[in-house]
């Protein structure tokens, strides 16, 4: 099989390159990038006009198998991604049962295996049963081909525990992806707290409950030494603290989501359910906040934190209904609205946080378009604009806030593993 | 003006012209409430349910009461006669109801919301009696109505809310509704019962009762809910009425004609001593019975807009 994709305006920061270009891919890996490739390929893409760039690397993914595959499957979740210009997801965690054992982990790979539509990294969670008391087998999971560890949707509260989870992971060269939330401080709310909660009535998640444990878990890896990753950061004071870090030579990695630069607590004010995410949407200077972290290069990427639930968790009372909203398919559009459209990052710099840098982070060969390279690339229409339609979702699950809006930036065809895995 | 609202979710959702209205509409049901023959054929044919997953005697009663003076058929559904226990959702509840062919649904509920959601999935009438900590808008439209009867206008008046702000949803109302109407209002309770931010809404915060109370035309004092203290953090029943109490001695220090109300049920020696509740200056009962006219008045506004879905 053999493809080229001509004319388009290629962005490749990884080898600094911002060029109209072709690109020839031969037995799945890029093999060359150049002005007027003339080759005899199957199937040549006229991409002119279009952005072509590497696949995506979303590093927070619920997939919900095993367990919970009225939510999402790892078939249905990974057709998502492609149709969002993900070619690459790591997958939480919190499965039911939990990745916390090499039998579990055997379980979803041979799910993978066998449905898989891209790339699927695994994770594994730091304690057993993510309850936060008795750490995993760091050593065995690692040899079963877990590449992060995390107890995603909790934190571990003991800093014993969680001191000791560093030290392992460091020796293991596991990547600690930190879910940061002190439960005592959040205190079973449901939207911020401030103004927002007290308006609708409802319990506030204090800022606190993130930085706080954001500023604890970077203590606790400065003392081990060990590589720490903050997932979805929310607030200005966890920015700071990374920013800070960073600047302390602390061996430290952000992400963020699109809905923490997209939307604030003011998307709530109707009680639509699927505004309530954890960590809830913040105040605008959060999102200012969030959107300079970016622009500076204290926050690294962007993920999705793509959580699906059913129609049944998420059409009842606000406080009942379930945490989460999906983003697989929206994700790249509300970045180019917010991140390019606004001038706060350039294409190059927006490629870095959503696949650069992510590959870096998790340590894969990906997220370049370089010769040799695996073909994990996107074409992407920059100026299409769309109404996101509940009835197009690939997902198994609805739950987006983003449902019958307009979004800008249209991903036209998903290239994975060589193949062209979707197409518009 | 034209009535166009299909559903009353709360205060913060009206005009102060809508507000305004709602009350010049119940002034003239209230005349029909001192009539020998308490009647009128404004609803007759509707249905009006009351749907009610908290318990509650006096709104539900109020409810019950002003839709029949309006001459609709009334059903009373509480949570544990109905399915609700049999695990049903609030929105299928609701389209049953629809499917029933009812014309409004007056919801009670303990989620901050419920009633929001109900109206966004149905196309008949949605009233909120009530919705955990948001709004309790028929509570607060009859507690202005009272105080506009009593002292002739809204405007520029000092206004005391004093209490549980924080888990009252008739404070929220009262709030909303008071600061469009243009009444100066001052909240105070313990701080662990004042919400983050609520100054946000206009209001002038305090922790001192005699502060808050100083040149206040009227004052309405909240139930405390001490079932709500997680964290036991209040202050004790006693230490509550010491300090945040509305006792005769207090009242002496006060406009001598200031309205003292209180929307009820009243925990006598906490709140408010039994000297206060039953005095000259209480207004409580004359509450109760505006609720009537106010709750007609909404009832007969919501059932002139058709909802369409």
């Amino acid at each position: 099989m053999s493809l080229l994709i001509k004319n388009g305006l290629v962005i490749d920061p990884a080898n600094k390159i911002k060029d109209i270009l072709d690109i020839l891919i031969e037995k799945n890996k890029i093999s060359k990038v150049d002005k007027n490739i003339k080759s005899k390929a199957q199937t040549i893409i006229d991409a002119r006009n279009k952005i072509v760039m590497p696949g995506t690397i979303d590093m927070h993914v619920h997939l919900r198998e095993p367990g919970r595959e009225d939510k999402e499957t790892i078939f249905t979740g990974t057709k998502a991604a492609l149709k969002g210009g993900v070619t690459s997801v790591l997958a939480m965690p919190n499965t039911e049962p939990a990745m916390d054992c090499v039998n579990n982990v055997k379980l979803l790979k041979n799910i993978i295996r066998k449905d898989a539509q891209c790339n699927v990294l695994m994770s594994a969670a730091i304690t057993k049963g993510r309850l936060g008391k008795e750490l995993t087998d760091f050593t065995k999971l690692k040899k079963e081909g877990v590449l992060a560890i995390s107890d995603d949707g909790a934190s571990v509260d003991d800093a014993k525990i969680m001191l000791e989870a560093f030290y392992r992971a460091k020796k293991e060269n596991l990547l600690v992806l930190c879910h940061c939330e002190d439960k005592s401080l959040s205190n079973k709310g449901v939207v911020n707290l401030g103004f927002t909660s007290t308006r609708l009535g409802l319990k506030g998640i204090s800022r606190e409950s993130e930085y706080k444990r954001v500023g604890r878990d970077i203590e606790l890896a400065a003392k081990a030494k060990c590589t720490v990753h903050i997932t979805h950061v929310s607030v200005k004071e966890s920015v700071d603290l990374i920013r800070m870090a960073k600047k302390k030579n602390i061996k430290i990695s952000a992400d963020t989501c699109a809905h923490y630069f997209s939307l604030t607590e003011e998307a709530v004010l109707n009680y639509d359910t699927n505004t309530k995410i954890n960590p809830p949407l913040r105040s605008a200077e959060d999102v200012q906040a969030i959107k300079e972290g970016l622009r500076d290069g204290t926050i690294d990427a962007i993920a999705s934190d793509h959580a699906p639930h059913t129609q049944n968790e998420k059409d009842i009372e606000f406080d009942r209904a379930e945490f989460g909203k999906i983003g697989l398919e929206s994700g790249l559009s509300i970045s180019i609205m917010e991140l390019i459209d606004k001038k706060i990052l350039d294409w190059e710099t927006l490629v870095e946080k959503i696949s650069l840098n992510p590959a870096k982070i998790l340590g894969i060969k990906k997220g370049t378009l370089g010769v040799g390279q695996d073909a994990d690339i996107i074409i992407v229409d920059r100026d299409k604009e769309f109404i996101l339609k509940k009835e197009n979702i690939v997902s198994k699950s609805k739950n987006s806030p983003f449902i019958d809006k307009k979004l800008k930036g249209l991903v036209e065809c998903t290239i994975f593993n060589g193949e062209i895995a979707y197409k518009i | 003006m034209i009535w166009t609202k299909k559903d009353l979710l709360g205060l913060e959702y009206l005009t102060k012209e809508e507000i305004e209205f709602v009350l010049d509409t119940a002034s003239s049901f209230k005349e029909v409430t001192t009539r020998e023959i308490k009647k009128v054929p404004a609803l007759r044919g509707k249905t009006v349910v009351n749907l009610f997953y908290e318990p509650s005697t006096r709104t539900r009663v109020s409810f019950e009461v002003a839709a029949k003076r309006l001459s609709a058929d009334v059903i009373n559904i509480s949570v544990e006669s109905s399915s609700v226990k049999k695990g049903e959702t609030l929105i299928d509840t609701g389209r049953n109801i629809e499917a029933l062919k009812a014309d409004i649904i007056v919801i009670r509920h303990s989620s901050s919301g419920a009633a929001n959601m109900l109206a966004r999935h149905l196309n008949i009438s949605v009233v909120n009696a009530g919705d955990g900590w948001h709004e309790h808008p028929t509570q607060a439209l009859l507690d202005i109505f009272t105080l506009r009867e009593k002292l002739g206008k809204i405007a520029g008046l000092n206004i005391s809310i004093v209490g549980d702000i924080a888990h009252s949803r008739v404070a929220r109302s009262n709030i909303w509704g008071l600061i469009k109407l243009g009444a100066r209002v001052s909240i105070c309770a313990p701080q662990i019962l004042i919400p983050p931010e609520i100054e946000k809404m206009g209001v002038r915060v305090t922790n001192n009762i005699d502060e808050c109370l100083k040149n206040a035309d009227a004052v309405n004092v909240l139930r405390m809910q001490f079932e709500r203290d997680e964290t036991n953090a209040f202050p004790r029943q006693l230490e509550y009425f010491k300090n945040f109490g509305l006792t005769k001695e207090r009242l002496a220090k006060l406009k001598k004609d200031i309205v003292v109300m209180h929307p009820g049920p009243i925990n006598r020696g906490i709140e408010m001593s039994s000297e206060v509740a039953d005095g000259s200056n209480s207004v409580i009962l004359e509450q109760v019975t505006n609720g009537i006219a106010v709750r007609m008045s909404v009832l007969f506004l919501v059932a002139q807009v058709k909802g369409i879905k």
